[in-house]
């Protein structure tokens, strides 16, 4: 499911037109976004937990070239799963995973 | 934040919902991405992240309180994979805070909304 599908399945059951379903959809994930961005935590009851957690800097290397490149510290997203979801995820499991791949947008 | 918090952002930001429309809609997005989740069917997010399922095989671990080993039997996980836009606007580039008006788009948009 991509975000547009998100948007459609929600225009569809709350008997919304796609254009507010989509204002929903980027508002709810522009105020995680922007919880995340000042440090904030959010806590979704029964879906899971999200937090910053502070990385330091250190040397890295480039992959092909084996140079050593420096690591600026940073900050990244953490998603812990909530105990509801974790058991209906565990409890598709005869289900085969879909929904294509990893790949980031 | 909590999901109150979130309601209440839809309520002031996106108009014509009351509070008790824009509670059920932030419920209703939720619970569309469990039922999702659930059918084992993975979610992308552009510019937030993908929720990823995982299945793993029977591993041995051991019980952290007594050391004794057990089995960790199969089991499907969920992991969140952060955007790059996501890891960027929590990572700002110092060289491009000065024109984050015209350069840095996510966090103006963010903020513009």
């Amino acid at each position: 499911m991509t975000k547009s599908e998100l948007i459609d399945a929600l225009a569809t059951r709350s008997d919304l037109t796609k254009a507010r379903a989509e204002l929903v959809v980027n508002c709810v994930f522009d105020s995680m976004t922007d919880a995340l961005q000042k440090g904030e935590g959010i806590e979704i009851r029964g879906f899971g937990s999200f937090t910053v957690r502070p990385y330091k800097a250190y040397s890295g290397r480039n992959p092909r070239t084996g140079e050593p490149v420096p690591v600026p510290p940073k900050r990244l997203p953490f998603f812990k799963v909530g105990k509801d979801l974790k058991e209906i995820v565990n409890s598709s499991r005869h289900l085969a995973i879909t929904g294509g791949d990893d790949s980031d947008d | 934040m909590t999901k109150a918090e979130i309601v209440q952002s839809l309520y002031a930001k996106v108009g014509g919902f009351s509070r008790k429309e824009s509670a059920d809609m932030v419920d209703l997005v939720f619970e569309m991405m469990k039922e999702t989740l659930g059918r084992g069917e993975k979610i992308k997010v552009s510019g937030f992240g993908n929720f990823v399922l995982r299945d793993k095989r029977q591993r041995p671990g051991r019980n952290p309180q007594t050391g004794d080993p057990i089995k960790i039997s199969e089991r499907r996980v969920l992991t969140f994979k952060a955007s790059q836009i996501l890891k960027q606007t929590l990572n700002p580039r110092e060289d491009e805070m000065p024109q984050a008006n015209a350069g840095a788009a996510p966090i103006a948009i963010a903020q513009g909304s």
